[in-house]
């Protein structure tokens, strides 16, 4: 057992930290008051980015190769594609929240192309940016309720419903589109199709204004008779009531303790930022009995201690999805532990600050707003407590709703 | 707050059960119980006198263990081969021996002789001697100490502690003490019947501090002389070894100290769990200690022997709260009310949900902190970040294993209410073991 960040990782590490430090945090401000401009400096960096994934991935801080272990399986003790991408996550998330979730080309539709799609859709989606649209105005977690139907006519699918909250939808080159095959069969007729913007009957609605990582764009899109190629279907058409939407499901064990490392990076950016503003006032010597502290010292020391639990949380999931292991219970504990530690955390940071962190002038108060996006979605902590609770207690989604 | 008419009642009251006239009207016998409690502090007796230990011919340097050559540059929460075999036998004897037990070692305030004749079939006292001295430790194995420690506490916390005591001495003495130390004392444990041996740290006052002690060892001319009391010593009556923490004039330090010397007693004061570690207060009156006993001499770490307690504590506290999860998982689905089972209730599921995740973190940050020490790194952030989260995250765990119960979980009819006794320990104790 070991339990500690190999020094393989280090250069991502540094890079995606060198990144957050001279390119993010600077210009964190200004796109969080100009909520849906551009923020036209990602692009040089997406093409750094760019640059990382095509040399080592393991040196990659994007989403794209999450899920895609490129270790071969030999029984020997991985830590790969996913746990890079996690360190990766957490120092840009460090940086700024709002600009990982914008980055070019690092969609969360680019880490589903890249988990289910066939050798000649990876080809033909290759270097495309791509959003995600599952949630619709009646439907969040409950993705089984989805309304978007897909009807196949001839060598294509007609796509017609109405998608919200997708993440640089407008400003992606495509969009993966969750649409059932037939609203009567619940789950497993739920299909993702790739769209590419420019398709007629996609149409932007409008972006929303939101509490935080306003650098980030979230959509809201309509499609009306919108005619996708079949080919753009992802994984298989068939829809098998046996697992169907289980390959669907699936993605969520790469992509929630991606989040996770998210809350982490972002809660540890405030940890910090208020530990530098109370250094005068106290010693961190990790000497005394917690309850020996002063009251802030505590405080610090138990939110430190909360955080430790949730990075070390992540990276386990992270290292079960490196070696093949079923994370399914894994990938919701970090991600709950996470989200939830990662918003409190950043909250009684800008509360202990005063109004230090309350105003604009620190990042403390931004902070505390993003935090809380990482608790809502990728399933929100209620939908994680929900999955933990049916895998502990063996019980279906019948029995515990 | 000023005494009202009930306060003044109460007092005359105490005043009536302490005074003779009982024994003239004949009702001794009604308030025995509280004569009792009135004058538990003055129960002293004296500790087990040991065996006789001799030094043997000591080597010219000290046996030491070092990193184990398993552990690679890579993140890994697998265990050896090696270690998936003596958990196994831990798991099977805490789980048929220790749980069966439990209830009744509790009640005896001890954990019986034939527990701990069992408890050494299982050989944990030949892994805490390096091989130089008659033991089969060959590396540091303080993750595998850990795990030891959290699948006998799965079995039940108070007779994991009487039966971890011995080895942490062991453990202690192969990590700090001198070839003459470890020649005289460290061997014995790797003999036929090991002595029973423990660490005396805690001291019983409000905010505890490990760094700040007020048992004192005066240096006199040959040694030293320790006064003061310590408190939640397992094994005390019974041990034949002490590891007695005290504060030198160079700061604190740990003498050995042999059973049954003089000026050492213990006392009697029932704790609310662990009961079945056979906890008692230790008074140290004027006890003369040789100057070789001082452990390490100079070469010692009071602070990473302090964290390896701890951690010990951590290790603990997941091996119950594992047993709670387990245990109100069934009763959960079994348990119906308003027609299903009560698990099928988000407020009773995300109880469970949270005891999950929470246990999760507590394993994640011992084990980091187990990890760094064994392998020889810096820990004490770690161990520090471990215990603020443990202590609070097992209690939490304790009462809502008690709360899913309800009425039933207050009862001894069920083990729930042990565990939550047990769990309360976690923020208490200091020392007592070693991993």
């Amino acid at each position: 057992m070991n339990i500690d960040i190999p020094k393989k990782f280090r250069p991502l590490i540094n890079n995606a930290y060198q990144v957050a430090r001279s390119t993010l945090r600077p210009i964190s401000r200004k796109y969080d008051r100009g909520e849906h401009e551009y923020p036209k400096e990602l692009d040089m960096l997406a093409s750094v980015l760019d640059g990382f994934n095509e040399g080592d991935p393991a040196n990659s801080a994007g989403a794209t190769t999450t899920g895609r272990g490129k270790v071969q399986d030999d029984g020997s003790v991985k830590n790969g594609a996913n746990m890079g991408v996690c360190l990766g996550a957490m120092e840009m998330c460090y940086g700024d929240t709002g600009f990982l979730l914008a980055m070019p080309r690092q969609g969360l539709g680019n880490a589903a192309i890249a988990a289910v799609a066939n050798d000649e859709q990876l080809e033909r989606f290759k270097g495309k940016w791509a959003a995600m649209a599952i949630t619709e105005p009646g439907c969040g977690s409950d993705s089984a309720a989805i309304r978007t139907t897909a009807r196949k006519d001839g060598d294509h699918y007609v796509l017609n419903g109405e998608k919200i909250y997708v993440t640089s939808g407008a400003r992606a080159d495509c969009v993966v589109v969750w649409a059932s095959l037939d609203p009567k069969l619940g789950r497993a007729a739920i299909k993702s199709f790739v769209v590419d913007w420019g398709t007629p009957g996609m149409e932007l609605a409008r972006l929303e204004k939101k509490l935080g990582i306003r650098a980030s764009d979230t959509a809201a899109i309509n499609f009306t008779d919108c005619r996708v190629p079949a080919d753009n279907l992802l994984g298989s058409p068939e829809i098998d009531t046996k697992k169907g939407f289980a390959g669907v499901m699936e993605t969520f064990d790469n992509t929630r303790p991606l989040v996770a490392a998210m809350a982490v990076g972002c809660a540890r950016a405030s940890l910090e930022r208020i530990k530098e503003l109370l250094k005068d006032s106290m010693t961190y010597d990790y000497g005394k009995p917690v309850d020996n502290c002063s009251a802030v010292e505590a405080e610090i020391y138990r939110m430190e201690a909360e955080w430790e639990a949730a990075y070390w949380l992540t990276i386990k999931a992270a290292w079960m999805a490196d070696n093949k292991k079923a994370n399914t219970l894994e990938a919701s504990i970090c991600k709950a532990k996470a989200g939830r530690v990662g918003n409190s955390i950043t909250l009684r940071c800008a509360e202990l600050a005063g109004s230090l962190g309350y105003t604009e002038d620190d990042l403390l108060e931004k902070w505390a707003r993003d935090s809380k996006i990482l608790d809502i979605f990728e399933g929100t902590q209620q939908i994680q407590q929900l999955v933990i609770a049916r895998r502990v207690l063996g019980l279906s989604s019948k029995q515990l709703k | 707050m000023a005494k009202d008419a009930v306060g003044y009642a109460l007092t005359a009251l105490n005043r009536l059960s302490g005074s003779e006239m009982l024994d003239r009207i004949g009702m001794r016998k009604t308030v025995e119980r509280l004569a009792y409690t009135l004058t538990k502090s003055g129960f002293q007796a004296i500790t087990t006198t040991a065996r006789a230990f001799n030094s043997g011919n000591p080597a010219r340097k000290p046996a030491r263990l070092n990193a184990p050559g398993h552990s690679r540059d890579l993140f890994d929460l697998g265990i050896t081969e090696e270690q998936q075999m003596i958990r196994a036998s831990v798991q099977a004897f805490a789980q048929e021996v220790l749980r069966d037990q439990a209830e009744h070692a509790d009640a005896r305030q001890q954990t019986s002789d034939e527990v701990i004749a069992q408890a050494l079939e299982l050989g944990l006292n030949y892994f805490a001697v390096p091989e130089a001295l008659g033991g089969a430790a060959t590396e540091r194995s303080t993750v595998t100490s850990l795990l030891v420690a959290e699948d006998l506490a799965y079995g039940d916390m108070g007779q994991a502690v009487a039966i971890l005591a011995p080895m942490g001495v062991a453990n202690a003495l192969t990590q700090w003490g001198t070839a003459q130390q470890q020649s005289k004392y460290l061997s014995t444990f790797a003999e036929e019947s090991p002595p029973k041996a423990t660490i005396a740290l805690c001291e019983p006052r409000p905010l505890f501090d490990p760094m700040a002690l007020q048992t004192t060892a005066r240096r006199t001319g040959d040694g030293y002389v320790l006064n003061g009391t310590k408190s939640l010593v397992p094994l005390a009556a019974e041990a034949e070894i002490f590891l007695i923490a005290a504060q030198a004039d160079d700061g604190p330090a740990v003498f050995i100290v042999e059973g049954g010397c003089e000026g050492l007693a213990v006392g009697d004061d029932p704790s609310m769990g662990i009961r079945a570690s056979g906890q008692r207060p230790l008074t140290l009156n004027h006890v003369r200690v040789p100057l070789e006993n001082r452990l390490g001499n100079r070469n010692f770490d009071y602070r990473a022997f302090v964290d390896l307690g701890t951690l010990a504590w951590c290790g603990l506290a997941i091996g119950t709260c594992q047993s709670v999860l387990d245990y109100v998982v069934p009763y959960c689905n079994d348990r119906t009310a308003f027609g299903e089972p009560i698990s099928h209730r988000q407020a009773v599921a995300f109880m469970i949900a949270d005891i999950a995740i929470e246990l999760e973190s507590m394993r994640m940050l011992t084990y980091r902190a187990a990890c760094r020490a064994e392998q020889g790194k810096s820990f004490q952030r770690e161990a520090h970040l471990a215990r603020t989260l443990v202590k609070d995250k097992a209690m939490k765990i304790g009462t809502d294993g008690v709360q899913l119960l309800g009425g039933h979980g207050f009862t001894h009819e069920y083990p729930v209410e042990r565990w939550y006794r047990d769990l309360r320990a976690i923020g208490v104790a200091f020392g007592g073991l070693h991993l």
